[in-house]
């Protein structure tokens, strides 16, 4: 920092993230709504925060931040708008543009929020199902392409080319943006979902820190703004309580060292109280309004190991419940899994090994390390120490994160010492 | 589609001997592992970089130098050849290979792709 000279700029680099942090979602899904051009939208509102960090310096951060960006951005929108006005589609543009103008001079203080429509649009069935997740972190919460390709581990160039072809077919194809009719809407809920829930994933499933936890934070902001924006749809809090109560355990998940620590060891004095009362909370409401969907039966279960854990509850009947609807309901490989593992829990090891090793044979399975992980530690406790060998070294080869490595690392030695 | 790893990592680190015992495990397990999603079609490692001898033709005269080809930090030190469905599985991969975290994995797809014409995504 060089003294004084720089404050404007700073200040006003601050009032910018803010505002970008707040309202860009909000502003690019109310600048794209009507024209489906996101690219274009988004070039807009690039060029007015681009204007704001010139301008705001020298004339001060304006009363209403958003309302300044977008009046530059749609500006910008005409322009761009005009000087496509030979070809076809140039006047119907403006026209769209026009709409949007007199819509928001109507509402002057406060921007029309789209962003729910924004979101099935960017979930659309039309959409490959690769670039929602991507597509949605970066219209609703301003993400660079690169940003998103170090998170979902894809290539940046990859990543980019993914996007911008889901840009075009949102303007080719027609995909409305609009919140789908009371009788389309479960359906339609399930892509934003999934599309949201794959980001929690991501930012869950490696253990690593930094990149991957502020993913999950941003998936649990999208799931409150969805269960926010959707009151009355059960699967969307039921959802967002599935997320709290993953991420209430974060904390216990790691030992000294970032050595990984199983659920089973976890110390539950580290679970985040507060994330589990919300959750238990939004399960009641979700569980309130009626018919039991996939986030409802897993946030269920979730309950039931909070109880079991918390308690000293024996809630493994229950979770083993919970997992055969499940399984009835996805028929998900990983559903099996989980419900062996609750099996054995009930009826021991070796009924638990029974009922995984016919999944052995799935495909999906082959490179899902969590699976050879379970198989390993149900073969030890049985004492079927070849196959515990032989499962924990698979899973060991197909994990990447340290943690995880260093975890089934030990899990071998102590195979290795204990007696036959 | 078909993609050779090639593992790059700086081979003048020394390795002591419980790592080298710790990293061949790593490898095996990974090896193994995709020998059974049947994914590996073949791996070579080389002996260090200061092994290396380079030759070039010239103006028909040929040279022959002591050392690689490259003076990089990281070097070339194997590679593994894989068939999976696209480059994201192929990152996958590269990111559980124990290589990966000392060095650098280079992920690059086989020409013999082009014959599939099934593009360089997926």
């Amino acid at each position: 920092m060089a003294g004084k000279s720089e404050q404007p700029e700073a200040a006003a680099q601050r009032a910018a993230e803010r505002v970008a942090r707040e309202s860009y979602g909000r502003l690019l899904a109310f600048l794209a709504a009507r024209t489906r051009d996101v690219a274009g939208a988004e070039d807009a509102l690039a060029e007015a925060f681009a204007s704001a960090l010139k301008l705001w310096p020298a004339e001060g951060v304006p009363a209403n931040p958003p309302a300044w960006l977008l009046t530059v951005a749609r500006r910008r929108q005409i322009d761009a708008a005009r000087r496509r006005q030979t070809r076809t589609g140039g006047e119907d543009h403006l026209k769209l543009i026009a709409d949007e103008m007199e819509e928001a001079a109507a509402t002057p203080n406060e921007i029309p929020d789209r962003r729910l429509a924004l979101m099935f649009a960017c979930a659309h069935p039309a959409i490959e199902r690769s670039a929602r997740s991507p597509l949605i972190l970066q219209t609703v919460l301003g993400f660079t392409a690169a940003d998103i390709a170090s998170a979902f581990l894809i290539p940046p160039a990859a990543m980019s080319q993914r996007l911008v072809r889901a840009k075009a077919r949102i303007k080719e194809a027609g995909i409305p943006f609009r919140v789908p009719d009371a009788d389309e809407i479960a359906e339609r809920l399930d892509t934003v979902l999934e599309a949201i829930y794959a980001t929690y994933s991501k930012g869950w499933g490696e253990i690593g820190e930094g990149s991957a936890q502020s993913l999950a934070e941003e998936a649990i902001w999208l799931a409150q703004l969805v269960a926010a924006l959707l009151p009355a749809e059960p699967e969307a809090k039921a959802m967002l309580a599935l997320m709290l109560y993953a991420e209430a355990r974060r904390p216990a998940r790691r030992g000294a060292g970032g050595a990984y620590i199983p659920l089973e060891e976890q110390d539950t004095g580290a679970w985040d109280a507060a994330h589990i009362a919300r959750a238990e909370d939004l399960l009641r409401q979700a569980t309130g309004i009626g018919a039991s969907g996939r986030y409802q039966i897993e946030a269920a279960i979730q309950s039931a190991h909070v109880a079991r854990r918390l308690a000293g509850a024996d809630t493994w009947p229950a979770i083993l419940a919970l997992y055969d609807h499940l399984f009835a309901l996805t028929a998900s490989p990983v559903v099996a899994l989980n419900r062996a593992v609750a099996l054995a829990e009930i009826d021991g090891p070796a009924a638990g090994l029974a009922a995984l090793e016919p999944l052995g044979e799935d495909k999906r399975l082959l490179d899902y390390q969590p699976y050879w992980a379970a198989r390993g530690h149900l073969a030890a406790r049985a004492g079927r120490r070849e196959d515990a060998r032989s499962s924990l070294t698979l899973a060991l080869g197909l994990a990447a994160d340290p943690a995880v490595r260093a975890y089934l690392r030990t899990e071998l030695e102590k195979l290795e010492t204990r007696r036959p | 589609m078909r993609y050779m790893l090639l593992i790059h990592f700086d081979d003048t680190q020394p390795t002591s001997p419980e790592e080298w015992k710790r990293l061949s495990g790593e490898y095996a397990a990974w090896l193994g592992a995709m020998k059974k999603a049947g994914v590996g079609l073949g791996s070579e490692r080389l002996q260090p970089s200061a092994t290396a001898t380079s030759v070039r033709v010239r103006d028909g005269k040929t040279e022959v130098v002591d050392g690689p080809y490259a003076e990089t930090k990281e070097q070339f030190a194997g590679y593994y050849l894989i068939e999976c469905e696209g480059l994201d599985e192929a990152v996958q991969w590269a990111a559980r290979c124990p290589g990966a975290r000392a060095g650098t994995i280079e992920i690059r797809p086989l020409w013999s792709n082009k014959n599939a014409e099934r593009g360089w995504e997926e």
